[in-house]
């Protein structure tokens, strides 16, 4: 379960050694953006040893250079021993980056007696070629986990204001949204990069948790604990879920077909939306309280 | 391994360290300054030595200006050092 996916530098002693005590669901070691060219070498080999010799009650996600820098097979040579959840590939425009990635993933693993496909790719959606290839790019390896959507770049990209708001982002976020579905993967909504906006971090993260995002990014440990929470199943949600399920089969012993709760027809994708809540709600050990049973 | 050239690795932040060496013709000098020099000064020493011989480094003048980092930091920014000095892993 992700809900939260918080950003580190992957250079910052001072932000790695607290990776495990900031409660995100995931924290992503950033070997690119937040590390000049002059430091690649030394980040990876911090954040190699931050794997290695800390103990991190979280998903350990790494975000490698881009495919078309000379970084990356170095960052793979040396994070791909502490097994990484996810590497996190920035700037995929096309599903043959992923492939490229993932056939040397392979022969980095047969080299040096890892398990073959284990580590997860999440490609980094931040341009234009990247939107309109999302679903090839997220059909394109079994290796692919999720699409994350970086609005940064691809606002740039797109030659548009990044604004709070977001409207210039609707149309890719609702691409990506459909896309990873279609192709059964996971996705992840763009950090909302105002540190001190308490109010505006909510909204944003409403707003994809109802397009249907899986979970949102970060790059403040401030804003993990409002993504966990508006990620999370509210009781009423979980309370619902139970009744459907209980309808349901309440309604198979009748041998009806088809049944009704508080006026609203049960049917299959009603029950499949439940089945997940329930599976997530007892995940994070959210019980069904006294009142909603 | 040989040190060939002066090398850093590091920074003065909190909870980091920098890391210098440079090449040396008889042995190992290790000198430490640290926040917490009375406390783990040693042990910041033989981690030092650890990694240096664990790259086959057997002769080096190197210094450690530590600003409270942790093992896994020191252990980092001493091997970056290492590579960055000329030698190879």
């Amino acid at each position: 379960m992700r809900r939260s996916l918080l950003f580190l530098p992957g250079n910052n002693p001072n932000m790695l050694i607290n990776a495990g005590y900031l409660g995100s669901d995931a924290v992503i070691f950033d070997l690119e953006d937040a590390v000049s060219p002059a430091e690649k070498d030394a980040a990876r080999i911090l954040v190699r040893n931050t794997m290695k010799y800390m103990e991190l009650d979280c998903e350990k996600i790494v975000r490698i250079n881009s495919v078309d820098t000379s970084f990356w097979q170095a960052d793979l040579d040396t994070i791909l021993p502490q097994c990484p959840d996810l590497i996190l590939l920035p700037k995929v425009g096309l599903a043959s980056d992923v492939l490229t990635v993932a056939s040397y993933m392979e022969e980095v693993e047969r080299k040096l007696g890892l398990e073959v496909g284990k580590v997860g790719i999440m490609p980094l959606i931040e341009t234009a070629l990247g939107v309109e290839n999302a679903f090839s790019i997220a059909s394109s390896s079994p290796r692919v986990k999720a699409l994350f959507l970086g609005a940064e770049d691809l606002t740039a990209d797109i030659q548009c204001k990044r604004t709070k708001e977001g409207r210039e982002i609707e149309y890719a976020r609702t691409r990506l949204v459909v896309a990873a579905r279609a192709a059964g993967v996971d996705v992840y909504d763009t950090p909302f990069t105002d540190v001190n906006d308490d109010e505006g971090i909510v909204v944003d993260a409403q707003l994809a948790k109802s397009l249907g995002f899986t979970g949102k990014a970060s790059i403040s440990p401030r804003h993990v604990e409002v993504i966990n929470d508006v990620f999370s199943p509210t009781l009423a949600e979980i309370e619902y879920a139970y009744d459907a399920i209980e309808a349901i089969e309440t309604a198979k012993k009748q041998g009806k077909g088809a049944i009704s709760l508080r006026g609203k027809m049960i049917d299959a994708p009603i029950v499949a939306r439940a089945e997940r809540t329930i599976a997530m709600a007892k995940a994070l050990g959210m019980e069904r309280s006294e009142d909603c049973e | 391994m040989k040190i060939i050239r002066q090398a850093s690795a590091g920074t003065m932040e909190s909870s980091d360290v920098y890391v210098e060496i440079e090449p040396a013709a008889n042995g190992l000098s290790v000198r430490i300054e640290s926040v917490v020099e009375k406390q783990f000064g040693e042990k910041i020493e033989s981690t030092v030595r650890e990694v240096l011989a664990d790259n086959g480094i057997d002769n080096a003048e190197v210094r450690v200006f530590d600003r409270g980092a942790l093992e896994c930091v020191l252990r980092a920014r001493v091997e970056t050092a290492v590579l960055r000095s000329g030698g190879e892993a």
